[in-house]
């Protein structure tokens, strides 16, 4: 690591270009969409939207033209996610494929689960979740305990995960599992493509504590898998995995969580703010332009093909932290209390991101978890 | 160029600037042999434009070199020579031979071709012949004013021991005047010392993470290393992040700036930088204990740095507001495209 990696990245102009036509298309697409249902931002799910912006060519846009994709930069698709983002758009159906499973089939997939998923994926139809944690196996994920046997050319699939967004409206799930009987920690863990319509699946959505579903328990009762949902290598799970971490963690949704509190609040504040106003409304959006900055100079080491595991774990925590300060800030610069029901859009919002906030520093890593990545990164051991 | 100038600025001050050398600039104050050696560097030259006699080095180029000046608490006005030759190429103007200093605060205005009220907290003010002011009213003017012309003077200090002096001058006549072109705001000197200082925070924080981590991974407590410790490593974690954080919005200011400074760019540097100059400081005297609040360690000679910089051109709470405002003023629908786009207008009645 060095702290040297985070150099100034501009986006490239034949990126920025796009900009203005992904505003268009959703000043449109979201004439009527409540302010309260973008604060969910980019754990709204519309079905509907991710085929329209399937069709727009915005979804699995970075991958090949052969697979449906458009060859776009790395840039080009940070565009368009952070104009989706900043719009509060309903992005979470497509997401996880758009980010980290259509990517990983594209990288460690066959030809021909290449050719099920990544056409399909980018027209906004076919939805991934990630199957990672287990009820005893949170940030301690080498501690996984589900388990894929083989039989003949089949393998058989047992255990359970939980905290799974959107499996109850995904058609797939990447999990990750041990293959090897009696194998340790990291070693022995593979990856399947699990089709979750499948017999012996059951999921049950979690209630979280604003009362909405987007996380689930997943059960597999000898759910039986044929040879090709294996993906990448066997044995190889723990470092496809990691691979993954660095595009999961440095992303603007790692930052952009609560931006519709921000924007209901300059609304309430109005254009007049008082000095406590202006100061920390100033000092968010100081603090976003320079994480967006940061976010910008990962997905360029990105583009080059380097491994910027740290600094992506520098970007979402400290985006992790300012996420959580919006609704704190938003709370005491107006007299406003939060409602749950009823009251100004303002009032709602704010109700909403202060019972999401806890999960901005769980998701994708705890707080704790990424400080010791870090930490061992600066090479304290 | 980039690379060049970080890499000569670097073995430049590994081999100048020591740390016993920072030390007796703090009792011993202004170090001739080391600014000689700076100056024939050509470094006080570099952004000025090279048919006026600079290098003509871009900011983008030269924010590197700034922030060595902060990892090395280089106790001597480089960074602020640099912006007034700039400032003067900017205006058409030759260049000046020598350290130079500028005051971003007080009020100077001027009548009758004479310059006249005060020129506060200017950095070494008292020990460069020459200071650059930019008077108040309708015209704002770019003046050259001699120190020694000044009627009155008040030596102060900051936590750093590096001077901050504030000059009265009456109806003095000043070396050189030329009016603001037009598109250089009338606070460009504060704008751009917060642009410098920015810089110098992220350098400095950078200082302190290596020794901290150095520190961390050397001190031995309950058999074993400090920094083996959770509670230890989340604070140097933290310290990272912010480091990280600061260089980020240094770099940014810096690319950002050309002819015109980046307003939006800088605000959102120093006011990081501001932020974490706090916090990192308390990590880094944190981890080192005791010992860290002690002459006998150097960690004094960046966190002391670091204390006064961050609120020198403009605080965190003087940039967040002017941010803050500016964005309340164009309304929620335009937060997020202004930002994007990275400009913001200078504020209505911006002065020195």
């Amino acid at each position: 690591m060095s702290i040297d990696q985070f150099k100034y990245s501009r986006i490239p102009p034949e990126a920025e270009a796009l900009r203005g036509e992904v505003r268009q298309f959703l000043a449109d697409a979201l004439k009527d969409y409540p302010v309260i249902r973008r604060a969910d931002s980019w754990m709204g799910f519309d079905e509907e939207f991710s085929r329209r912006l399937g069709a727009r060519g915005w979804v699995g846009m970075a991958l090949p033209k052969r697979y449906g994709g458009s060859d776009a930069s790395p840039f080009a698709r940070y565009v368009v996610i952070e104009e989706l983002l900043a719009a509060g758009a309903p992005v979470s159906a497509h997401w996880f494929a758009d980010r980290q499973s259509g990517p990983q089939i594209l990288h460690f997939g066959t030809d021909a689960q290449r050719d099920r998923h990544l056409p399909a994926i980018c027209r906004g139809e076919q939805y991934f979740c990630i199957g990672m944690s287990e009820p005893n196996s949170g940030s301690d994920l080498a501690s996984i305990k589900t388990r894929a046997r083989r039989e003949g050319d089949k393998w058989v699939v047992n255990g359970q995960k939980v905290w799974t967004t959107n499996a109850h409206r995904s058609h797939y799930m990447i999990a990750l599992v041990r293959t090897a009987e009696n194998s340790k920690r990291q070693e022995g863990l593979s990856q399947f493509i699990i089709d979750l319509s499948l017999p012996g699946i059951t999921i049950r959505p979690i209630k979280d504590l604003t009362g909405s579903e987007h996380f689930n328990e997943v059960f597999l009762d000898e759910v039986v898998l044929g040879a090709d949902a294996l993906i990448g290598t066997e044995g190889e799970g723990w470092s496809q995995v990691t691979a993954e971490l660095a595009f999961e963690r440095s992303g603007p949704e790692r930052f952009l969580s609560s931006i519709a509190l921000i924007h209901t609040l300059i609304d309430a504040v109005g254009r007049s703010p008082d000095a406590l106003q202006a100061k920390e409304i100033g000092r968010l959006a100081a603090r976003l332009v320079t994480l967006r900055n940061m976010s910008l100079s990962v997905t360029s080491q990105l583009a080059a093909g380097e491994n910027p595991a740290w600094a992506a774990s520098c970007v979402k925590d400290l985006g992790a932290v300012f996420e959580q300060e919006i609704p704190e800030l938003a709370q005491l610069l107006v007299e406003i209390p939060p409602t749950a029901e009823g009251g100004r859009d303002h009032a709602r919002v704010l109700a909403y991101l202060t019972q999401m906030a806890p999960s901005f520093s769980l998701r994708g890593g705890t707080r704790e978890i990424l400080r010791g990545i870090i930490a061992r990164g600066l090479g304290l051991r | 160029m980039r690379e060049i100038f970080d890499s000569t600025v670097e073995r430049l001050f590994v081999d100048l600037v020591s740390t016993d050398k920072v030390l007796t600039a703090e009792t011993l104050g202004w170090n001739a042999e080391l600014w000689a050696a700076l100056e024939e560097s050509g470094f006080g030259l570099a952004a000025v434009p090279e048919e006026q006699g600079g290098a003509g080095a871009t900011w983008a180029e030269l924010g590197g070199v700034v922030r060595l000046c902060g990892r090395f608490g280089l106790p001597l006005p480089l960074p602020e020579t640099l912006l007034a030759n700039w400032l003067l190429g900017v205006c058409g103007q030759e260049i000046q031979a020598g350290p130079l200093s500028f005051a971003a605060g007080g009020q100077l205005t001027l009548a009758d071709g004479k310059v006249s009220g005060l020129a506060a907290d200017v950095p070494w003010g008292r020990d460069v012949p020459v200071l650059m002011g930019i008077t108040a009213g309708d015209a704002p003017t770019l003046v050259l004013l001699p120190v020694e012309a000044a009627a009155t003077r008040t030596l102060c200090s900051n936590t750093a021991a590096e001077p901050r002096d504030t000059f009265c001058f009456e109806a003095v006549q000043p070396l050189l005047s030329a009016p603001l072109p037009t598109g250089i705001p009338a606070d460009v000197l504060l704008l751009g010392g917060a642009m410098l200082r920015s810089a110098q925070i992220a350098g400095a924080l950078q200082r302190i993470l290596e020794m901290t981590i150095t520190y961390a991974n050397e001190r031995v407590q309950f058999g074993k290393p400090i920094g083996s410790f959770q509670a230890i490593q989340h604070q140097i974690a933290v310290l990272s992040e912010h480091t990280a954080a600061s260089v980020m919005g240094a770099e940014a200011a810096f690319a950002q700036s050309a002819v015109s400074l980046s307003r939006l760019a800088v605000a959102s540097a120093k006011v990081c930088a501001s932020e974490a100059a706090g916090i990192g400081a308390s990590a880094a005297h944190a981890v080192h204990g005791a010992i860290g609040f002690t002459h006998e360690h150097a960690l004094h000679l960046t966190t002391r740095r670091l204390w006064s910089w961050r609120s020198e051109f403009g605080t965190l709470t003087h940039w967040s507001s002017e941010l803050g405002r500016a964005l309340c003023q164009g309304g929620a629908a335009l937060f997020w495209p202004t930002l994007v786009a990275g400009h913001l207008e200078t504020p209505a009645g911006a002065s020195v």
